[in-house]
């Protein structure tokens, strides 16, 4: 026993990275639940208060479906890109790999860049997160899937920069995994977005 | 040959996809993003119905998403990560469908609207 511990010290040295990547995967996978917990009350929170207008305008006067639906697509193909590049990093091709999360950073801007628009337009209008219990709930439910995709933006932008200067490494891969998780976590949060917040609120 | 031990080692416990499973999620997923939008804006449903729409299509582009971009399986991991969702999924339907349940009572028993 005491020279199988031994002789297991001595070995899991050079092979230190050899099995921790589906361990920091499921780590991660765990923070994505407790993620979707943090969404699922938002959603709980708007399914409630999306009546409460206020004698303000309702979803169905403010939401445009064509706006949202090249959001939509925007969001969905980042998230395919993003797969590409990871099968680009699983064939060690670091350039591909780096273009790849290239096209998903231009994609996810893109994304954010509309929601911002739109953010500032409503506000523009007098419909702002003041106005009345449905525009808060719908602000801050929105507001925090814009805000994991600009940090994922950031996360991007730092792992094509470790890319750059350290390469497609065991401390650089499992990185680019969980951030493939976040980005396609962040894409079925949208889907949910766009299903019961917008498509159900101009019903 | 050495060099490649660690990689295939992360792949034996995250199985990845190839191009075609990705290709296949995003034709799917464009299907299902496509045919919600659709009917809402055609409005030819009654509202029932396209609210049954909506919902079916939202599911079933979230499982082909689940599986086929984050390959989520019952083998890796022993299945933990299946198990922690189906996990999360009850604490969503019972904070979800409890917020609702409670907050609908307390409408109609103070007559609002």
């Amino acid at each position: 026993m005491a020279t199988d511990t031994l002789h297991h010290g001595a070995t899991s040295e050079p092979h230190e990275h050899h099995d921790t990547t589906g361990t920091k995967l499921f780590g991660f996978w765990v923070y994505l639940m407790s993620d979707l917990v943090i969404f699922g009350s938002l959603f709980a929170t708007y399914a409630v208060l999306m009546k409460g207008t206020a004698a303000g305008p309702t979803a169905a006067d403010i939401f445009e479906l064509p706006f949202v639906l090249v959001e939509t697509f925007l969001l969905l193909f980042s998230s395919f890109t993003f797969g590409m590049g990871v099968l680009a990093m699983n064939a060690e091709r670091l350039g591909q790999v780096k273009a790849w999360l290239g096209i998903t950073f231009l994609l996810g801007a893109a994304f954010v860049g509309m929601e911002v628009y739109e953010f500032q337009h409503l506000i523009h209008q007098g419909y702002g997160p003041d106005q009345s219990a449905f525009l808060s709930s719908f602000f801050t439910l929105v507001g925090t899937h814009g805000l994991h995709v600009t940090v994922g933006l950031v996360w991007i932008l730092l792992m094509l920069v470790q890319l750059s200067t350290k390469g497609i490494t065991p401390m650089t891969r499992p990185r680019i995994l969980c951030l493939s998780l976040f980005w396609h976590f962040l894409d079925i949060v949208w889907i949910c977005v766009f299903s019961f917040v917008y498509l159900m609120g101009v019903l | 040959m050495s060099h490649s031990s660690s990689p295939s080692a992360a792949h034996s416990t995250t199985s990845h996809g190839s191009v075609k499973s990705y290709v296949t999620g995003l034709l799917l997923s464009l299907v299902l993003t496509v045919i919600p939008f659709a009917v809402v804006m055609g409005g030819a449903f009654s509202t029932g119905m396209t609210v049954v729409v909506i919902a079916v299509t939202a599911v079933l582009q979230i499982l082909v998403q689940l599986v086929m971009f984050m390959h989520m399986n019952t083998k890796a991991d022993e299945g933990w990560n299946v198990m922690s969702f189906v996990f999360t999924l009850t604490i969503l339907v019972l904070v979800v469908g409890g917020s609702l349940w409670i907050m609908q009572h307390l409408h109609l028993n103070m007559m609002i609207g």
